[in-house]
């Protein structure tokens, strides 16, 4: 691509320097102004590639990528690689990997599985459908995620053994220990109310949010927005440092509130299957219009639990001690050594948040399947590292972010909902994933020299 | 050992010293880095170290630093014995070091680095903005033309990254402070600068034991003079009473000058 454009510039007589020359001057605006901004340019550039993704698949599909229904579909696929691509980006920045997410994954999963199919209502007798076995499951979940992500971040952390080697083991024994006591069973149905943690439909009961509580969602998510833009103008202002443009406040801010809607709005457009309609009005004594009922779903369950998780984990990240030392292990573990960091605590730490995840996104992928298998999670460890890697995050430690790691998931999610649109083989997918993946690393690599 | 007597102003040989180090040992397998060096450190006074490389200077100072406590040995605080086993432990004592290889974070901006280990909060979070603010404060004190408070450290000049790791050191008003060759990197103006900070660093009544290869920062700077050889203190002389060849002969030879031989002497004069 870089080498066609001299040719092409000599050909029309001007020498290939004056063009580079004019596109920098042509360009000098557009970087002002994302200074202004203060926006990372390699987030921007991947907002770029994922509307480039959007666009291109919908216009080779013939406009059945950008519909409500596979937007809606799409966030739902991505929530729960993007749920573990959270705590995996904090792994990675500490310069350590786990590779046994998927196994936890599926370790957990059978675990809540059979807490509420098996356990509550057999082995302590109390029957199935409590209206609290949702709650049990998904606490004892997310606490034995922390008890096994624990266990090997403190192998990593206190026994010296790399994390390579810790999570590789990981991986097999936990994968090992689901088939020795599953003894290949599968474990279904689950409790309903557990079940709308999927996002999918029980009856008339709707794993989504609904019409009206999304609207309120949107406008808390854009209330928080806009007030924690204000609260940090008026802090910088107090000390005296540098503030951005008014209007690149006001810009940022109706961007931002701007995605929000468009993504309630969307959610919104997608309507429940006719049938869950159906019996829907009928419940409720609506008259079904002539054209069908038309009962917006709302947003998932599955990505407000998202949610959720990222501004968790963002705050543990940026606004905790834990997520400083996290980041300064990774940038040069000798000078957190040195200035006094439990550099092991931490670490050890860092591996129990990512089995707490791993416990709910098991939760979210159990429930939409309404059954635990064994195969549960296989090769979720793939999507994961590779969704915190194309978000940005740096495999020499230090560098990552956890909306990158989202914007990442979305992207591979994204090239493997639009290939499916498209009738793409799966063998083909992956090698169309496999190539992004490594072309994203390496064009970020160049991109980084360049700057440097 | 000798009896010191010092000429800084206001130090008395009675006077407890601020810092003791008693016969410390440190050994890595079967190397013994430092074996039975005891030095102590007056406050407001600097103590150079000197020797060649691998004479255990830098062993020897990270046991007080607490990067790596020593094997055997005492090391004392105004007299009174303490443990030293973590870089917390220092930093607590009010012990500072200003690593050779700066020790900073480099992914983290200047503020996270003066700030590490020890960040200011609010309400249980990051008071982000109050930690620029003192780093701006103290940095500038350093290098007035520092701006770049936001940008990671790796993108700043070696003096600029110098100056990060001086703030950290001096922000939290160290009582005692250990400067690992804190020139090495730097230009004729910033060694200046580094020079200005540590007369008057000293005339706060900070104790500093510096470091160098550089014998003549060491006579500029230190009242007193430790030589080190192949892990052991060849002596430690006040720099008055001393030549700077006839240092640079303990350097090279592991003998206090009166101890010196004509013909070794002949030898280090070609």
């Amino acid at each position: 691509m870089g080498a066609s454009v001299p040719s092409e510039a000599s050909g029309a007589g001007g020498p290939a320097r004056s063009f580079a020359t004019t596109v920098s001057s042509a360009l000098a605006p557009v970087t002002g102004v994302l200074r202004s901004l203060e926006i990372d340019t390699r987030m921007l550039g991947m907002i770029a590639a994922l509307i480039v993704i959007w666009i291109s698949f919908n216009i080779v599909s013939g406009g059945n990528f950008l519909t409500a229904r596979n937007l809606w579909n799409l966030s739902v696929q991505s929530a729960s690689i993007a749920i573990m691509a959270t705590g995996m980006v904090l792994i990675i920045v500490s310069r350590n990997i786990d590779l046994s997410v998927g196994s936890m994954l599926g370790f957990l999963g059978y675990t809540m599985a059979m807490i509420q199919a098996v356990w509550i209502p057999k082995n302590l007798g109390l029957g199935f459908e409590q209206p609290y076995a949702w709650v049990i499951t998904l606490v004892i979940g997310i606490a034995l995620g922390f008890a096994v992500g624990g266990l090997q971040g403190f192998i990593v952390a206190f026994g010296g053994v790399p994390s390579f080697i810790v999570t590789l083991g990981g991986l097999l024994v936990w994968r090992g220990l689901l088939f020795r006591y599953a003894q290949g069973q599968t474990i279904a149905p689950l409790d309903t109310t557990f079940q709308m943690l999927g996002g999918g439909t029980v009856g008339t009961r709707v794993g989504a949010l609904g019409e009206w509580p999304s609207w309120i969602l949107g406008a808390l998510i854009c209330l928080g927005i806009v007030g924690t833009l204000i609260a940090s103008r008026r802090r910088k202002r107090r000390y005296g440092f540098p503030v951005r443009p008014m209007w690149a406040e006001v810009l940022v801010g109706v961007v931002a509130c701007g995605v929000v809607i468009g993504t309630v709005w969307v959610a919104n457009n997608y309507p429940l299957p006719p049938a869950v309609a159906e019996q829907y009005a009928q419940e409720h004594g609506i008259q079904a219009p002539p054209g069908g009922l038309f009962i917006p779903t709302g947003v998932a369950f599955p990505v407000v639990i998202m949610l959720i998780v990222t501004l968790v984990v963002t705050f543990l990240a940026t606004r905790r001690r834990f997520g400083r030392y996290v980041y300064a292990i990774g940038g040069n573990p000798d000078a957190a050594a040195l200035a006094g960091i439990n550099v092991r605590r931490t670490i050890m730490l860092t591996f129990a948040l990512m089995g707490s995840l791993a416990a709910v996104s098991a939760a979210v992928q159990t429930a939409r399947l309404n059954a635990a298998v064994t195969s549960l999670g296989t090769q979720n460890e793939l999507d994961v590292i590779s969704a915190a890697v194309i978000g940005g995050t740096s495999f020499s430690g230090g560098i990552g972010t956890v909306p990158g790691a989202i914007l990442g998931a979305v992207v591979m999610q994204s090239l493997r909902s639009g290939m499916v649109l498209l009738l793409v083989d799966s063998p083909t997918q992956d090698i169309v994933v496999g190539i992004v993946l490594v072309a994203a690393v390496g064009l970020d690599a160049l991109f980084r020299r360049r700057v440097s | 050992m000798l009896i010191h007597t010092t000429d800084a102003p206001g130090v008395t040989p009675q006077r407890v010293p601020l810092v003791e180090l008693r016969n410390i040992h440190v050994a890595f397998g079967g190397v013994r880095a430092v074996a039975g060096v005891t030095l102590d450190l007056y406050p407001g006074e600097v103590v150079g170290v000197v020797g060649g490389n691998g004479a255990g200077k830098t062993t020897l100072m990270r046991t007080l630093s607490g990067a790596r406590p020593p094997d055997s040995g005492q090391i004392l605080l105004n007299g009174q014995p303490v443990m030293i086993g973590n870089p917390r432990d220092a930093k607590t004592l009010g012990i500072e070091t200003i690593y050779q290889t700066l020790a900073l974070a480099d992914n983290l901006d200047a503020p996270a680095n003066v700030f590490l280990g020890r960040e200011l909060e609010a309400a249980a979070t990051l008071d982000d903005s109050a930690m620029e603010s003192a780093a701006r404060k103290v940095i500038g004190r350093l290098n007035p033309n520092f701006k770049n408070f936001k940008t990671p450290v790796l993108r700043l000049s070696g003096g600029q990254r110098q100056a990060v790791a001086i703030a950290r050191a001096i922000h939290f008003n160290a009582r005692a402070l250990i400067m690992d060759e804190p020139t090495a990197a730097l230009g004729p103006a910033e060694t200046a600068q580094v020079h200005d900070l540590i007369r008057q660093l000293k005339s706060e009544g900070i104790g500093i034991f510096l470091v160098s290869h550089d014998i003549h920062d060491v006579f500029d700077l230190s009242e007193r003079i430790s030589v080190m050889y192949h892990g052991k203190l060849v002596e430690t002389v006040n720099k008055n009473d001393v030549t700077t060849d006839e240092v640079l002969g303990m350097i090279i030879l592991g003998k206090p000058p009166t101890k010196l031989t004509r013909q070794e002497l002949a030898e280090l004069h070609g």
